[in-house]
């Protein structure tokens, strides 16, 4: 537990805004394609600091933040230009405007230090940031910001999200798509350049990105989205502080970095829907369906190419038939066994009668979709079987009834179809692209 | 014993060339934020060889950078096609998370290890003369020159070896593949490349003179020219110029050498943004005021040419001729200027008429708008919308499609509105 004293305070206070208001805006910067424009931003600033003390010789908060916000506008406007009329694309306009600012902002903080008009370190608050050292004073000039910001989010919110989804859109119920990109952009300016105080130039790109995609996989709505990332943003800027105030060799913006991106890596898995083990799950999900419906279409057909009456079909045949090893083959016997669709004995697996029927329905499926095909002429009798072995899985009774309706004004009997091709009918492994 | 400025001269342009080389590919390819994102990826693997081994040797920590270069892009790969994150915030998650991880790591050490992320981040090419390769106990010069000088041959190699290949998969990978060529291993040995070259140079020379150097020539030189083997050749040029010219720059202001150097790099791209012919600013000024310009004189010439169709005096005042905003009118001021220059207009106090010269080429221009407005017209569009398009093509026919419209339309000799077609010649 950290000490509970008015430092501590200041800067949890400080830490969550900057983390809340990069939530809020790098929603709408991420899903503008602009991730990496914060970056771009930030480094875009340092010029505009080092100017704004050699103008002024002053150290204060306004003064150095009003020089870094011009100088991050006129580094937007000039990516804009690149990417308007040259042939340039944007990650290198964005590249050049990063590096050669940055080179420049370098350049002016060396002269600074050489000439003897006074020691620059206090600048240096702006490349590495301290949120640590953030004092009342930091905190009203920053609060004041995020408040604008905010404020002028929830009164745009529509049009900004006309601008992400649908531009077009926006210009036709009379707004102009610039004047408002412009607007969004220059919250974004706003927002980095308080950033910047907590986290320094090279990461203040992540409390911009990280809490906008982590809050992607929970949600497709955009106001939840919005709402979700500046959850993480804030728990991201609080725990940083809490974390670094344990602590104190280790710096507060990094820790805010790292605890955002493991919530990100949490979110990529855990998330329902767009997770990863969600996605896993159901994909698994369908190949375990494929699975256990081939073996039950290979019992069946195995029935029919039998002779005499085969009740018992061998674990090994099955094998064969669907090219699976057997200890597969075995595993899916094990399931069916138990869901009552077939019986194990020691020979083999005999379908019951619940088996049975959903065995006849798949090879239905299967052999009434190879009818439809050729008499379509979609396909060519030996053509059928690969894409049969596809749709047989998501042929709904619905589908089979308007089928057999089709088939039967062919004179094609319903009510026994026999395989259509001499050869026998394949197997598709699972999740395997045709 | 060479000086040191020669020395310091020389690591700025083995670096600067070595990234313009490759560099070039990086935004063929937009990847150009890569170098960006992997020379801070990087920190954590110096951090940990610095940790591990106690020294500032090259190699571990050499071995380090390039463990976590390799682990940037494949974090890349993962988030974009795994776990479906756009592409840019990819890049951006991957390499902040590193980079923060490297920082904290260092942080954690400051007591015990001289190591500081500045030193890490602006590698201080002024140092390069004191940084001395010992082999024993013979003294081989400066140790960035030698390291830097090694990378700029081997990427030189690689292009030159593979320069088919690298063409071919930059420009289009399907091609590539179709013919044979491995685009995922070209982008794999081209990724190791840039990762060897970022870490290498920024150990000696910085970050941020390796993504200034990687970005800006290449993006710089694709404004100049089509060829790649021009585009490489400028970009490696202008790398290896900026270098030199950066040094000398930094003496003058007495300011950070590498800062420096990226100042001038910029430098050449502003002048080349402006500049340069084909995909300049500038050009684009120029192309865009003359089509301006010959539209305008072409609506002085039909106007002219309508005024003696209807009237019997078929001079028109030059303030009838002008009308917009400032800038339309000064533009069509010029194209009055202009018209009379080369003898299709003659002037008489204030007022404009068509020389014999200028009657043919108006009346030529009418028979243009009204041909296209019969065309539109059989097309079908309704007469209220046949004047714009006619607007638009009457400035781009030439003799060869109006014949071809003649051809269409062979018994036209009234348009839509009425008006008579000029006889064609």
């Amino acid at each position: 537990m950290p000490v509970w004293d008015s430092t501590f305070q200041l800067v949890l206070l400080g830490a969550l805004l900057i983390g809340c208001t990069s939530g809020v805006l790098g929603t709408f910067a991420v899903l503008r394609k602009r991730s990496l424009l914060g970056d771009a931003l930030a480094h875009a600033a340092l010029p505009g600091v080092a100017l704004a003390f050699m103008l002024t010789q002053s150290k204060a908060l306004p003064v150095l933040l009003t020089g870094a916000s011009l100088s991050g506008v006129i580094g937007v406007l000039l990516i804009q230009v690149i990417v308007t009329y040259t042939r340039i694309k944007a990650d290198a306009a964005l590249g050049i405007v990063l590096s050669v600012f940055f080179g420049g902002g370098i350049v002016l903080l060396t002269h600074i230090q050489q000439s003897a008009v006074g020691n620059q370190s206090g600048l240096d608050k702006f490349l590495f940031g301290q949120a640590a050292s953030i004092v009342a004073s930091d905190l009203y000039a920053m609060s004041v910001m995020v408040v604008v910001v905010l404020v002028l989010v929830g009164l745009f919110f529509k049009e900004f999200s006309a601008l992400i989804f649908d531009p077009g859109f926006l210009a036709s119920i009379g707004f102009a798509p610039r004047l408002v990109d412009l607007l969004l952009m220059s919250l974004i300016v706003l927002t980095v350049m308080v950033g910047l105080q907590a986290v320094g130039v090279i990461l203040v790109a992540a409390m911009l990105i990280t809490p906008a995609v982590s809050a992607r996989f929970w949600t497709n709505d955009l106001l939840r989205m919005v709402l979700i990332s500046a959850f993480i943003g804030g728990l991201s800027g609080a725990a940083g502080a809490w974390i670094s105030a344990l602590a104190p060799r280790i710096p507060t913006g990094p820790v805010m970095v790292l605890v955002a991106t493991g919530v990100f890596v949490v979110s990529a898995f855990v998330a329902p829907s767009r997770g990863l083990i969600a996605r896993w799950r159901r994909l698994r999900g369908n190949h375990w369906r494929e699975n256990t419906q081939h073996f039950l279409r290979a019992c069946v057909e195995l029935q029919e190419q039998a002779d005499t009456d085969l009740s018992v079909i061998a674990l090994t045949d099955l094998a064969q038939v669907m090219h699976e090893p057997l200890y597969r083959v075995r595993r899916l016997a094990k399931h069916l066994a138990k869901n009552g669709k077939i019986e194990s004995t020691d020979e083999g697996a005999k379908l019951t009668t619940k088996g049975y029927d959903d065995a006849v329905f798949v090879l239905k499926s299967h052999r009434l979709w190879e009818y439809y095909l050729v008499y379509r002429s979609i396909l060519e009798e030996d053509h059928v079987d690969r894409s049969a072995d596809e749709v047989e899985h998501i042929l709904t009774p619905q589908i089979i009834e308007r089928l057999e309706a089709i088939l039967v004004e062919e004179n094609i009997d319903v009510e026994n179809v026999t395989s259509i091709h001499a050869t026998d009918s394949g197997f598709r492994k699972a999740g395997q692209d045709a | 014993m060479l000086d040191g400025s020669f020395w310091i001269i020389l690591t700025g342009a083995f670096a600067g060339g070595a990234c313009g080389l490759l560099g070039v590919f990086l935004v063929l390819r937009k990847m150009s934020l890569l170098g960006d994102a992997l020379s801070h990826a990087v920190l954590p693997g110096i951090a940990i060889a610095f940790l591990v081994s106690g020294s500032r040797d090259i190699l571990p920590m050499f071995l380090g950078a390039a463990v976590f270069g390799v682990m940037t892009t494949l974090l890349v790969e993962t988030f974009h096609r795994r776990w479906h994150v756009q592409e840019d915030a990819s890049i951006g998650i991957a390499f902040t998370s590193l980079f923060a991880l490297g920082v904290v790591l260092i942080s954690a050490y400051a007591g015990q290890v001289d190591l500081d992320q500045e030193c890490v981040l602006y590698g201080e090419i002024a140092y390069t003369p004191w940084d001395r390769l010992l082999i024993g106990e013979q003294d081989w010069g400066p140790r960035p020159v030698w390291i830097l000088g090694t990378v700029f041959v081997l990427d030189l190699l690689f292009v030159l070896l593979f320069y088919k290949e690298l063409k071919i998969t930059s420009f289009d990978p399907d091609i590539a593949v179709a013919v044979g060529i491995p685009a995922t291993l070209m982008h794999y040995m081209l990724m190791s490349s840039v990762s060897l070259t970022t870490v290498a140079a920024f150990e000696s020379v910085g970050a941020i003179l390796v993504v200034a150097m990687l970005i800006v020539p290449g993006a710089t030189a694709y404004l100049w020219s089509d060829r790649l083997p021009v585009i490489l050749i400028m970009s490696t040029v202008f790398g290896i110029v900026s270098a030199i010219a950066g040094y000398y720059l930094a003496g003058l202001w007495n300011s950070s050498i590498a800062g420096a150097m990226v100042l001038v790099v910029g430098g050449i791209f502003g002048v080349s943004l402006i500049v340069a012919p084909q995909y300049g600013l500038l050009g684009r000024v120029i192309r865009q005021g003359r089509l301006g310009l010959r539209v305008a004189q072409d609506h002085i010439l039909l106007r002219l040419v309508r005024e003696s169709e209807t009237t019997e005096d078929p001079s028109v005042h030059i303030s009838d001729l002008m009308e917009g905003s400032v800038g339309a009118r000064f533009r069509s001021r010029v194209a009055m200027w202009c018209l009379g220059r080369e003898g299709f207009v003659t002037w008489d106090a204030g007022h404009l008429a068509l020389s014999d010269n200028g009657l043919g080429k108006a009346t030529d221009l009418l028979r243009s708008h009204r041909l296209w407005e019969t065309y539109f017209s059989q097309l079908g569009l309704p007469e209220d919308h046949l004047h714009h398009p006619a607007d638009a093509l009457e400035h781009f026919t030439d003799e060869e499609l109006l014949q071809g419209l003649h051809a269409e339309l062979p018994n036209a000799e009234i348009d839509p509105q009425g008006k008579r077609i000029p006889k064609n010649k």
